[in-house]
Parts: C-alpha cells; sequence; structure tokens
C-alpha cells in the first residue's frame, strides 16, 4: 500500500489543459498541409504523380489538396523540386461539411462548425459514443483510445465510450468500412437511438484512405451512413481528434486557455 | 539440394530446387521435426509454372525455401504438424490447392455472409456464447464463439476476416506510390515493423546495401514501437482486473512512447520513417539528445510501475496460473513473440535471424517457463528493460553517414524474404517477381497468423470471465491478419 502512495507522489497529476497545448508537438509533427499560395511551373505534375492515395491534384498551377484523402506522409513534400509544399504543426483539422475537407491555396481553412442549438442541447456537455473500426489498422483505434487516459482525461468534456450502441448517442467509426463489417456497422447503426452522430475519423474512415477503389472495402463510412463530422489524419492526432468534438459541441467558448 | 538464404536475401527462381509434391511434404514434416518453424507458404506464377513454395526459418541464421508445382490436392500435415494449420486453410480458401484430411478445413477472410458453420459441442448441459464482431471496447471486430459447461469454457473458436481490404491482392504487380501505405497500414500498431520487412525483401531484391546509419535508426524506431506497445499492454492487463494505478500510469506512459517516435518520424506511429534504401528522415545529433533526455525520464517514471507490477499480491493472485500454455503446445503451434517466450520458447528473429542493427547489438532473450497471463507479463516487462536500454545505447553511438542511398530497380525472377522480430514476434514477408521486375505474389505473415490459435488454446478449461484477461495477455492484430 505504501508503495503503491509513494508512486502516486512520485507520478503527480499529469492532465493536461484542454486546449493550447498543440504548441508543444515537435517540429517534424506533420499537421495542417501548406500549399504553395502562388503558381507552380506550368507542366510540374511531382507532387501529384507521387501521391499514395490522388489526394492531390491541380487547379490551374495551383495544387489543391483533399484532407479526406491525405495520409499526412512526406511523400509530396519529398517530390515538389522546388520544396513549396510543407506541413504545419496546427493539429485541428476536423470539418463538419465534407466540402470543407477540401484545402486551397487562397481559401480560409474552414474548421468544424458547432452543431445546431437542439443537438448542443442535447448532447453539447454529454454525449456517449460506440466505438466501431470496419477496417482499421488499430492507429486511429488506439488514438482514440489514449483519449481516455489521465493525459487527456475525456470523461471530463462529458464525452464517454460506451459498450452498447443501446447506450450510445452515435457512433465513432474508424477503417475503410469492409464488405465483410458492413452488415455489422449497419447492425450498430440501427441500435443506436435516434437522433445519432456519426463521426469518421481518419483518412480510411472518410475516403477509403490507401484502399480506396478496393473491392473489399465501401471507401469510407459516407458508404453508408450519413457522416456528420469528418476527423482528417493518418491517423489524426488525439489533439486533432478532442479539438474537433469540443468545436463541434460548442465547448471550446467555455474552456479558458491557459 | 535444397536452397538456402538469410534474412534480406534474394534468390533467383531458377536456384530454386523444384520438388515433387511428395518429396516437398516430406521435407517440409522432417524440417519441422528437426526443429525449423514455418514462416511462409504460398503459391506464385513462376516461367515454369506456378508453385507453391514455402519458407522455413531453420538454424545457424538459414532460412530454407522448398518449392514444388502447385498440386490440385494436398495431403492435409494438420494432424501431424499443427503449426501449418492455419496456413492450409489460407491455401485452401485461395481455391488453388484442395487440402486432404485437415480436422477444421474452414476460411480465414472468407466472405462473412457465406460462413461455414462453427465447431459445435452438442448436449442440453451445454451452451454457447458469441461474442464480436462489435466489442464492448475501442478494437477491432472478429467474432468469438465458446462452447461452454456452466462458466467453463470447453472450446473457443475465433472467426476473423471482418478486416479484410485486400491488400495482398492489391501488391500484385508492384511495387507502386500505394506500397509503402499498405505496409505501414497492414497492422497499423506494427508500422515499422512491417515496414521493415517490407523494406528488407525489397533491398534483397534490388541488390541494395543500406547505410548503418539507417539501420541503427530503424532498430530504434522497431524498438520504440516495442516500448510502446508492451507498456500499453501492460496498463490493459492491469486495468482488466482493476489495478488502477497500473492502467493510469502505464497509459500515460505509452503515450510518452509514441510522443518519442512522433520526435522521431513526424508521426506518432512512425509513418513516414522507413523507406526502401534507408529512412525517409534523419536522426541528426540534437533531436538524438532530444531523445535521450525524453526516454531517461520515460525510463524513470517506468521502472516504479514495473515494480508494482512484479510485487502487487493481487495482481500475481490474479495473473499466476490463468491462461496457461503448456510449451510443448505452444512449439507445436509454431507460437512466435512474447508468447512463445512466455512459454519457454528461446526464439528471437533479432538474434536468431539477425538483420540490420542487430547484427553488431545483441539483445537478451528472456524467456518464462510458465506460459501463464503472469509469464506473459514478466517477458513484456524483461523486454521492455532490454530495449529501453539499447535504445539508450543507440542513441549515444549513432553511425555517421547517409541515412539512404537511392532506390534501383528490382531484379527480374527472384525471391527475397525478409523476417523482423516485431513487438507481437515474428514477421515475415516475401516478395516474387515476375519477367519485369514486378511482383508476381506478396506475402505477409503477422506475428497474430501464428498466435491467434494459441489464445483459443489457453481458454480451454479456464472460465470465461478470464477470456478478456487472456485475450489481453496475447493482444493479437485483427487487421495484421486480415490484410
Amino acid at each position: 500500500m505504501l508503495r503503491v502512495l509513494l508512486e502516486r507522489w512520485r507520478q503527480g497529476h499529469r492532465t493536461m489543459p484542454l486546449t493550447g497545448t498543440w504548441s508543444a508537438l515537435p517540429e517534424r509533427y506533420r499537421g495542417r498541409p501548406v500549399l504553395p499560395t502562388d503558381a507552380c511551373p506550368p507542366a510540374c505534375t511531382a507532387c501529384v504523380d507521387a501521391c499514395p492515395t490522388e489526394a492531390l491534384g491541380l487547379e490551374g498551377r495551383h495544387p489543391v489538396l483533399d484532407l479526406g484523402r491525405c495520409l499526412f506522409c512526406p511523400a509530396c513534400v519529398e517530390a515538389c523540386p522546388l520544396a513549396r509544399l510543407g506541413f504545419s504543426r496546427d493539429p485541428r483539422l476536423a470539418v463538419s461539411r465534407v466540402q470543407d475537407l477540401m484545402l486551397r491555396p487562397d481559401h480560409a481553412p474552414v474548421l468544424a462548425e458547432r452543431l445546431d442549438a437542439d443537438m448542443r442541447r442535447l448532447f453539447g456537455r454529454s454525449l456517449r459514443l460506440r466505438q466501431v473500426s470496419a477496417g482499421g489498422c488499430n492507429a486511429c483505434e488506439a488514438d482514440a483510445n489514449v483519449l481516455n487516459t489521465v493525459g487527456f482525461d475525456l470523461a471530463r468534456t462529458g464525452i464517454q465510450f460506451v459498450a452498447s450502441p443501446r447506450h450510445a448517442d452515435g457512433l465513432l467509426i474508424t477503417g475503410p468500412v469492409t464488405e465483410n463489417m458492413r452488415e455489422a456497422l449497419w447492425k450498430t447503426y440501427q441500435a443506436t437511438p435516434e437522433p445519432r452522430l456519426v463521426i469518421a475519423v481518419g483518412a480510411c474512415a472518410i475516403s477509403g484512405g490507401p484502399y480506396r477503389g478496393h473491392p473489399e472495402v465501401l471507401d469510407g463510412a459516407s458508404g453508408l451512413l450519413p457522416v456528420d463530422l469528418f476527423v482528417p489524419g493518418c491517423p489524426p492526432h488525439p489533439l486533432t481528434l478532442l479539438d474537433g468534438l469540443l468545436r463541434w459541441l460548442g465547448q471550446l467558448e467555455a474552456v479558458p486557455t491557459p | 539440394m535444397e536452397a538456402h538464404l538469410i534474412n534480406g536475401q534474394a534468390l533467383p527462381l531458377a536456384e530454386l530446387p523444384v520438388f515433387e509434391p511428395g518429396a516437398w511434404r516430406a521435407r517440409l514434416a522432417a524440417a519441422l521435426e528437426a526443429g525449423d518453424w514455418l514462416a511462409a507458404m504460398l503459391p506464385t506464377p513462376t516461367p515454369g509454372g506456378a508453385r507453391l513454395v514455402a519458407v522455413l526459418a531453420s538454424n545457424l541464421g538459414r532460412l530454407r525455401v522448398l518449392t514444388c508445382p502447385l498440386p490440385t490436392t494436398l495431403a492435409s500435415l494438420t494432424p501431424t504438424h499443427p503449426q501449418v494449420h492455419w496456413f492450409e486453410r489460407e491455401l485452401a480458401e485461395t481455391g488453388s490447392v484442395a487440402i486432404e484430411g485437415h480436422p477444421h478445413l474452414r476460411p480465414i477472410r472468407a466472405d462473412r455472409s457465406a460462413e461455414a458453420p462453427y465447431y459445435r459441442l452438442e448436449s442440453p448441459q451445454l451452451h454457447e456464447v458469441a461474442v464480436g464482431p462489435v466489442h464492448a471496447g475501442v478494437i477491432e471486430p472478429g467474432h468469438f464463439r465458446f462452447q461452454c459447461h456452466g462458466e467453463e469454457v470447453l472450446h473457443l473458436e475465433i472467426r476473423l476476416g471482418y478486416q479484410h481490404r485486400g491488400i495482398e491482392r492489391r501488391l500484385v504487380g508492384g511495387p507502386d506510390r500505394r506500397t509503402m501505405a499498405y505496409m505501414e497500414t497492414a497492422a497499423g500498431d506494427t508500422t515499422v515493423g512491417h515496414a521493415t520487412a517490407h523494406a528488407l525483401v525489397m533491398e534483397g531484391l534490388m541488390d541494395l546495401a543500406v547505410p548503418p546509419r539507417a539501420e541503427v535508426v530503424r532498430a530504434l524506431a522497431l524498438e520504440l514501437e516495442r516500448l510502446a506497445n508492451h507498456v500499453g499492454d501492460l496498463g490493459a492487463l492491469a486495468g482488466d482486473v482493476g489495478y488502477l494505478p497500473g492502467a493510469s500510469y502505464l497509459g500515460r506512459l505509452r503515450g510518452d512512447f509514441l510522443n518519442l517516435t512522433l520526435e522521431l518520424a513526424g508521426n506518432r506511429f512512425g509513418r513516414g520513417l522507413v523507406r526502401v534504401g534507408g529512412v525517409g528522415l534523419d536522426l541528426e545529433p540534437a533531436r538524438a539528445t532530444r531523445l535521450a533526455g525524453a526516454l531517461g525520464r520515460a525510463r524513470g517514471e517506468l521502472e516504479g510501475v514495473l515494480d508494482l507490477l512484479l510485487t502487487e499480491p493481487a495482481l500475481q493472485a490474479r495473473f499466476c496460473g490463468m491462461g496457461r500454455l503448456e510449451p510443448p503446445r505452444a512449439r507445436e503451434l509454431g507460437l512466435v513473440g512474447p508468447a512463445a517466450r512466455a512459454s519457454g520458447l528461446s526464439t528471437d528473429v533479432r538474434r536468431d535471424w539477425a538483420w540490420g542493427a542487430y547484427r553488431a547489438c545483441q539483445l537478451p532473450v528472456p524467456t518464462w517457463h510458465s506460459g501463464t497471463v503472469h509469464g506473459r507479463m514478466w517477458v513484456r516487462i524483461a523486454e521492455i528493460r532490454a530495449s529501453l536500454a539499447a535504445v539508450a545505447l543507440w542513441l549515444g553511438a549513432l553511425p555517421a553517414g547517409a541515412a539512404r542511398v537511392a532506390e534501383t530497380t528490382l531484379r527480374p525472377h527472384h525471391l527475397a524474404v525478409g523476417l523482423v522480430e516485431g513487438w507481437r514476434g515474428a514477421i515475415a514477408h516475401v516478395g516474387i517477381t515476375d519477367a519485369q521486375g514486378r511482383f508476381a505474389a506478396y506475402k505477409l505473415v503477422d506475428p497474430s497468423f501464428h498466435n491467434w490459435m494459441g489464445l483459443a488454446m489457453v481458454m480451454r478449461g479456464e472460465p470465461i470471465s478470464h477470456f478478456p484477461i487472456c485475450n489481453k495477455s496475447f493482444n493479437l492484430s485483427y487487421c495484421g491478419h486480415d490484410l
């Protein structure tokens, strides 16, 4: 018993503040991609050709990026002969409308909008989620689970993962949704009482990720269900998911900035 | 003569002797009886026609490759050599070979809508418990079917395949720009392990020498992956028996190790780091110093918690004696990794088929004799301590020089094998090229492929309430199995 108490004292209080912690992310962390604002040389398609998931495209001579497909891998950065592409350390990426996933150099980034007042009244301070992995590789699952550790202490926001869809207000889906999980995911959705919310976490759940186009998958949760929140990443950093959830539930104003 | 090669080496297909199926089967049986371990078995097209290839990990660091013309039928080896059982089920599922005499020839990844019936015990005194594919926790899908007499489990059948994404099918004709993404997401918690095994295959096929600096950075990342997962597993075990100090501290410390990988690779799971020809991101002296400082702090905070796990009577009372897998059973099933070592099998790719930095830096291979949940906890703790020491050593002694060399083209009509000791155990990748130097076949074998049956076996005779703890003590991959 004394050893436990001694260890408790040694470990200390390690719960992080809910916001403002992302400035501590290391310099190599690949957060929100940065696109060049001026035009690229004519006929250069190096970044588009290198992208494993066709996330990058060209509009005229400007690269545009679908955050829902992006694996946040360094392929495009390495491929650009002029080193015009990069990643910022900004982990805030979640959006609530599918069209907001498209990143264009001349558009200000859009983040998840607050749920409407009725939904916030229901779920703003208490949201129970059933997680369903449908072909996920256990990276998104692991970094969603990490929010339950004492470091993030998700429960203080009123958000909890629950065991049964019947106890849940929504589903948090990871993976490209395999054909073999289609029925199980659909039944889980049907078992969740209305009104219910659906969150797609990670490139796979948004677009199929690297598995896009495989006949074995449905190219993401939208192939089966209406999605209310999109959290890009491969996997999203826990702060990306946390920021998206709090922004969406309208909790961010209530949280004092440290 | 048989064909021998070492880990990461490639051989021309023309140098592989082709046996008659009967002789192939006899040689495979003899090798298993002599103590070889079956790393991979796959059908492949070759210039001389379709072949069946078995890769055996043998003694003295050798790998043996046995090939035969792809037979239409094959007498099952499973009744006499159980470690072949899952490979034969996989082979039968591809439809290329009919396996005769297998005791339980069910598909392992098939379409869920056409399911074969479960193994059932019929008695009015027995009942069946069905769990999954959607489980109670934040965890991947699989189905567990228990045959129970009261609380006691008589048999557990594990049905997988829900995570099947078609990786191996899509790799044929590659490599291409998606290939590394498949490797890094085959089993996301083993990103570095699978990426390294793939890099070994590619570098073998390209006849590429990786700079020593890259080999050390890869090994460092592999040990950080082991540390994060082992620490997380210990926390999960503590949580499952309600020991909250262990669950809380280790759950947080797991994140500290993931953050070390983030500092190194820009991603908490190491994505973007391992690349063919070396590593995509170098480890500069300043970064190595920062990592060493952070590692030292995490190590200090971890040691006290590990001591708690080893001395807390409540934990010993639960874990000792639970989920026992006898050493002979572990050997005949071909178990790998910490689960095998906890059943007394001294096997570790880092020592027995060493590659890269492990050829120059031997880590101890801890074993435990009990084969229980406690044994699997003990082995993980010993491995954590060994990995911590190795990472600290490497951070202080990085070889100078380049971190990556340029890729070349794959040699046509070659076969290469890459074995890596991931945190769950041996990962095997086999790549075979066609006339154009594209993949004619590519096989990934996650350690879970060998170990799921081990979990099913330990549940026999256990109360069903022990399942979550036994399951955590293995912590196997669903996606790594289903591919």
